[in-house]
């Protein structure tokens, strides 16, 4: 099956390109040590942290939290990334994505150990020099220290780079003495090291610095009240002229924002990875009531109403999993290619995520925005007990929604893919313009209403997805010679734009995963597959549509707008879905099941 | 120290059992196989000794290819090496036998396991393999420890403890709180890899049971509510309809 060559992907490209479906990897490819680690992290949830839920959201015991990582760290679960000769295990990125996913059904938990491996360990990681990483990497990796990563301050949150936390050199050259406030730090109650982000005096960029808790100046705030992710401790914390030491700096000055960027590249797309994991966690415990809440005599899976809501809740998740570790795979392969290409790890692991910036913030936003349907619909099937404090509904909603808000809310990240798209293209890294110039053209042209020339399984999909693709095209090229540098004042229809982006990349992904999955299976084996792509790409379609009309009648007029809204029409057409049967299929395979199957 | 711990490859406690042809084979379609929850607290308490007292655990399981992933588990959780009896399990019987045959040739101060699998549930192996050895089988044992060539330890019986002191070689059936389950770290999964699992071909095909079939316990009917007040007709349902007294 994989005698194709595999040809080295490129961040964005599927905007152009098309992918084979056996190029790509899917969960279903799990190794058997990659299975064994999912459930190492299955079973410690299960016996440290479902039983204490409450417990760590009341916040009454400020041990708790760091006795969990601690107990992590004895399983290796905070080494995960880190190499071996720090301590760690060196698993690859995808490995490291199927970590946080299992792990992203822990609520507070999974945020906790998500900053203290994510953001907090990896600056030094891929920043820190030889004698950094060697003093940090090894206690962080055991878990003896805890991490945080400070870049938020209360007038500087999406706005990153406009912190006003200052460092100024001693007057000995020994030390930066900092001096800021920083806000919502994640595990900022309890670290040891913080990952401070400060300006070297009118230093137009951040650096970053390792902070000991114990260089002292560090204090803190009360913990901060949340609506979710109750246990997660979340501090602002003061810098007083605390004096780090000058081998502190990462990296090199000024290259601060780089850092944080960069970081949170990984950090997006590890959220996608927690938030699939909650999704499957809620589906499953949802599926589960649906079969034994009883209503007019009968288990109220047995209602259409809520099969539907459990098949779109098992699709969306699909899909989001199938886009996830599509990207995940690329970056170990654009990993691996620059290493064989001489490159050192650190460096190659940048390269490799920075490639695939754009796929990690679509992911960024499509998981978190799954993860609130299906918390939302979880409620919903749970009735009245969803929105009862003592049901399993009530945590699940409320913890889901800080998914949209961190790591770059998600009007930021749908605003960055356009951006680095266009940027891209611009550099001239991404051909965009030729194939927006064709879709122009046949614009002009009498429409090909032939059938499609591909003849499997998904044909009719793979006619819809270059479509699909020709819309997004067809519009984002009218809008930028419309508005030209100015574009960026559009934030609308950039936001329709990301829209069409990011259901294009993710209906392309789950085709390509049951697509490769059928190959290896059989037909008769995917069927609920089959039925989750359909079902997926009907969802992509509509959702496509609307956002392409909204955009074109937000720029275009006259016979422009004519012109292109019968084009956005012919490049939505699609055949009807039975979607009432399709949805039952896909449902009723759940419930008999009682969970999550995929 | 020298211990082998017997595993049995079961489905995980929450699986949906059913069966095909005809009622005659387990459909283990989609169905998540595990070791059996005893036989892992045996496994804990043996690894517990050998980090006390040094020397090696070897697991052993009688099955199919399909279960070296329990088997890998196993290993990773800190066995030191693995061997795989390639045959169906058929019976008791036929398991105690390939164990025991294992057992006569390595030679093993302590050959312990879960009082009973949790797919059939027959509790037998412990003391068929002690007979066949020739040596003491104890079970359910709920505390072992190893002091000056003897095993010391607690077994439940009826309504009470007994506590024994038994010379080595031994063989136990083993349960809760003997240890707790180890969850394998990520150390153990990664040198899991590398750990030698033998697969040998069975001593014997011998079985003494013969399956002819499965049969699901009857689907719970619908609950029948009887008024508190009415004591004459829940005496009356329970003689003549539930037929219990
Ligand atoms: C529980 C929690 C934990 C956190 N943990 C950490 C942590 O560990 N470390 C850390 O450094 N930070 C952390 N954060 C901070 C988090 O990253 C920020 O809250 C987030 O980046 C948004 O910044 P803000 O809150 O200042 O919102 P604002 O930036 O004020 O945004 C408000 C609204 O305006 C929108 N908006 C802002 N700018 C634009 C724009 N240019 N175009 C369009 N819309 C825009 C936003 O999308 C949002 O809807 C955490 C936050 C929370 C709530």
């Amino acid at each position: 099956m994989e005698t194709k060559e595999k040809t080295m992907p490129k961040g964005g490209e599927f905007l152009i390109k098309e992918t084979a479906a056996a190029n790509i990897f899917i969960p279903e490819e799990w190794t058997e040590e990659q299975k064994m680690i999912a459930q190492t992290c299955r079973d410690f949830l299960e016996a440290e942290v479902f039983p204490r839920l409450d417990e760590i959201d009341s916040m009454k015991n400020p041990e708790l939290m760091p006795s969990l990582l601690d107990k992590a760290g004895e399983l290796g679960l905070l080494g995960t990334s880190v190499p071996e000769q720090y301590g760690g295990f060196g698993m690859n990125f995808n490995t490291s994505m199927l970590v946080a996913e299992v792990l992203g059904a822990g609520h507070s938990f999974a945020v906790a150990i998500s900053a203290h491996t994510g953001i907090g360990t990896l600056p030094i990681l891929y920043y820190g020099n030889e004698a950094q990483k060697a003093k940090y990497l090894p206690k962080l990796a055991t878990g003896e220290w805890k991490a945080a990563y400070c870049l938020t301050e209360p007038d500087s949150g999406s706005d990153a780079n406009s912190g006003k936390t200052k460092a100024v050199l001693s007057a000995d050259g020994k030390h930066y003495v900092i001096n800021g406030q920083k806000m919502w730090i994640t595990n900022g109650g309890f670290a040891d090291i913080y990952i401070v982000f400060a300006k070297i005096d009118n230093d137009k960029n951040l650096s970053a610095f390792i902070v000991e808790k114990s260089f002292g100046g560090v204090t803190m705030n009360e913990e901060e009240k949340k609506m979710g992710i109750k246990g997660s401790s979340t501090r602002q914390i003061f810098l007083n002229d605390c004096k780090v030491p000058v081998e502190n700096l990462l990296s090199e000055r000024e290259n601060g924002f780089k850092i944080a960027v960069n970081i949170l590249n990984i950090g997006r797309i590890k959220l996608a990875a927690a938030a699939i994991g909650a999704c499957k966690k809620v589906t499953s415990t949802a599926v589960n009531y649906s079969n034994e809440r009883k209503q007019f005599g009968t288990s109220i899976s047995n209602f259409g109403a809520i099969k539907l809501k459990i098949a779109e809740m098992a699709t969306r998740t699909y899909a989001s999993e199938s886009a996830a570790y599509r990207a995940g795979q690329n970056i170990d392969d654009a990993y691996d290619a620059l290493i064989a290409g001489g490159m050192d790890e650190a460096q190659a692991k940048l390269k490799a995520v920075e490639q695939f910036a754009i796929e990690c913030a679509i992911l960024k936003v499509h998981g978190s925005e799954v993860l609130d349907y299906v918390v939302d619909e979880g409620v919903q099937i749970y009735g009245g007990m969803g929105f009862s404090a003592e049901g399993p509904m009530d945590r699940a909603y409320r913890d889901a929604r800080i998914n949209r808000i961190f790591e770059g809310t998600n009007e930021i990240n749908r605003l960055l893919t356009i951006d680095m798209i266009l940027k891209r293209a611009m550099k001239g890294e991404l051909d965009l313009i030729g194939p927006a110039m064709a879709v122009a053209k046949e614009l002009m042209e009498i429409p090909d209403f032939g059938a499609s020339e591909d003849e499997g399984l998904f044909a009719a999909e793979k006619k819809v997805l270059k479509n699909l693709k020709k819309a997004g095209l067809m519009i984002s090229g009218a809008a930028v010679q419309k508005f030209m540098q100015k574009l960026s004042d559009e934030q609308e229809i950039l936001t329709n734009l990301a829209d069409m982006l990011i259901e294009g990349y993710v209906a392309e992904s789950v085709m390509l995963r049951t697509e490769k999955l059928v190959a290896l299976k059989g037909e008769e084996a995917c069927k609920v597959q089959i039925d989750m792509t359909r079902l997926y790409f009907n969802h992509a379609v509509q959702v496509v549509a609307k956002a392409g009309r909204e955009a074109i009648a937000s720029f275009a007029e006259g016979d422009e707008q004519r012109m292109m809204l019968m084009g956005l029409k012919r490049f939505t057409k699609v055949d009807p879905l039975n979607v009432k049967e399709v949805r039952r299929s896909i449902a009723e395979h759940l419930i008999a099941k009682n969970e999550y199957p995929f | 120290m020298k211990i082998l711990v017997c595993i049995s490859h079961v489905p995980d406690t929450t699986s949906k059992i059913s069966f095909t042809d005809n009622h005659t084979k387990f459909d283990s379609n989609g169905v998540q196989f595990i070791i059996g929850p005893y036989d892992d607290y045996a496994l804990a308490r043996a690894i517990e000794i050998k980090e006390a007292t040094g020397g090696t655990v070897t697991v052993l399981n009688v099955g199919e290819a399909d279960t070296e992933p329990t088997i890998r588990k196993a290993l990773a959780i800190g066995a030191d090496d693995a061997i795989r009896v390639n045959a169906f399990p058929s019976d008791s019987y036929f398991v105690a036998q390939q164990i025991a045959s294992i057992a006569k040739e390595e030679k093993y101060d302590m050959i312990l396991m879960g009082r009973e699998s949790i797919d059939f549930n027959g509790g037998m192996v412990h003391g068929m393999v002690g007979e066949m050895l020739g040596i003491p089988s104890v079970s359910p044992v709920m505390k072992l420890e190893v002091e000056g060539g003897k095993a010391k330890m607690a077994r439940e019986i009826e309504g009470g403890k007994e506590y024994l002191e038994v010379s080595l070689p031994l063989v136990a059936g083993c349960q809760e709180p003997i240890a707790e389950w180890k969850i394998p770290n990520m150390r153990g999964i990664m040198s899991a890899r590398t750990k030698p699992l033998k697969v040998v071909e069975p001593a014997s095909n011998d079985t003494r049971t013969k399956l002819s079939q499965y049969q699901m316990p009857a689907a719970k009917g619908a609950v029948k509510m009887v008024s508190a007040d009415n004591v004459a007709e829940l005496v009356s349902l329970l003689k003549n309809e539930a037929k219990v007294l």
